[in-house]
């Protein structure tokens, strides 16, 4: 089965998922982000889906328990990078994420973990 | 047309295997790309549900036409514990498996026809089409 590496960016964590997601992967990527944010003390959490062609119920849920899992470690999660068809669909299937910040793209991600203090990803160019 | 494949929901890898087929037919179909989407969601569903209420089953895809236009068909079939109460099964947020309970409600958003089957003992038959536009 394969891994989603997390990557650690200033005190960021980048996680941009490139396979096609199995439940065990989804489960495992939970937690090693959860080690990650502790050991990394990393205060923001960024999760690119842009590759990822379908989000179902089961991937949703693990978005939205992700971020639960990161406030409580005292880090932000903001998903970027999802694909207007899977927006429209995530809707359809009565899947709204609640309590998952979004942003369009990575840079978008940054700036909003930026503003709201919660992180310096001191090794983000400008 | 009557290329069908037919697929065993066996395990977890097969989950991503059927999507990755769905989305291969739903292309050759011609459904567009929101559509290619929703169908291999909702065959997600689908196939998760046969996987985790049925401990497995398996699925027919088929390109089919209804002399108008040409669609997918999914066919799921399980010989699981079946479902007693379809209505009550199709009601958005009801669950017996722990799960968000979008699986069936949501799926039968994401398509245009949607038939539910099952028989308590014996086992659980869902058929979805989603035509092209």
């Amino acid at each position: 089965m394969e891994r989603v590496p997390v990557l650690k960016l200033g005190d960021l964590l980048i996680v941009s998922i490139q396979i096609d997601l199995q439940d065990q992967s989804v489960l495992m990527l939970q937690e090693d982000l959860a080690d990650a944010i502790v050991e990394s003390r990393a205060r923001g959490v960024i999760i690119d889906i842009t590759a990822v062609e379908i989000v179902d119920s089961f991937i949703g849920r693990m978005l939205s328990t992700i971020a639960s899992i990161s406030r409580m470690l005292d880090a932000e999660t903001i998903v970027v990078g999802m694909r207007p068809a899977v927006a429209i669909t995530l809707v359809e299937l009565g899947l709204s994420l609640g309590g998952v910040r979004t942003a369009l793209n990575l840079e978008k991600g940054v700036a909003m973990l930026k503003e709201r203090g919660g992180a310096d990803p001191v090794a983000v160019p400008e | 047309m009557t290329s069908a494949v037919e697929l065993v929901i066996a395990g977890n890898s097969d989950v991503v295997i059927v999507r990755q087929q769905v989305r291969n037919s739903a292309q050759q179909v011609g459904l567009s790309l929101v559509d290619q989407t929703k169908v291999v969601t909702a065959a997600s569903e689908l196939a998760r549900n046969a996987l985790m209420y049925a401990g497995g089953g398996q699925v027919r895809i088929e390109v089919v036409n209804n002399g108008v236009r040409d669609g997918l068909r999914l066919d799921f079939t399980d010989e699981g514990p079946g479902i007693p109460d379809l209505d009550l099964a199709l009601t958005d947020g009801w669950s017996t498996g722990g799960g968000l309970g979008l699986g069936l409600s949501g799926s039968r958003r994401l398509v245009d026809e949607f038939d539910l089957e099952s028989k308590t003992g014996e086992g659980t038959r869902v058929t979805v089409i989603k035509w092209a536009r």
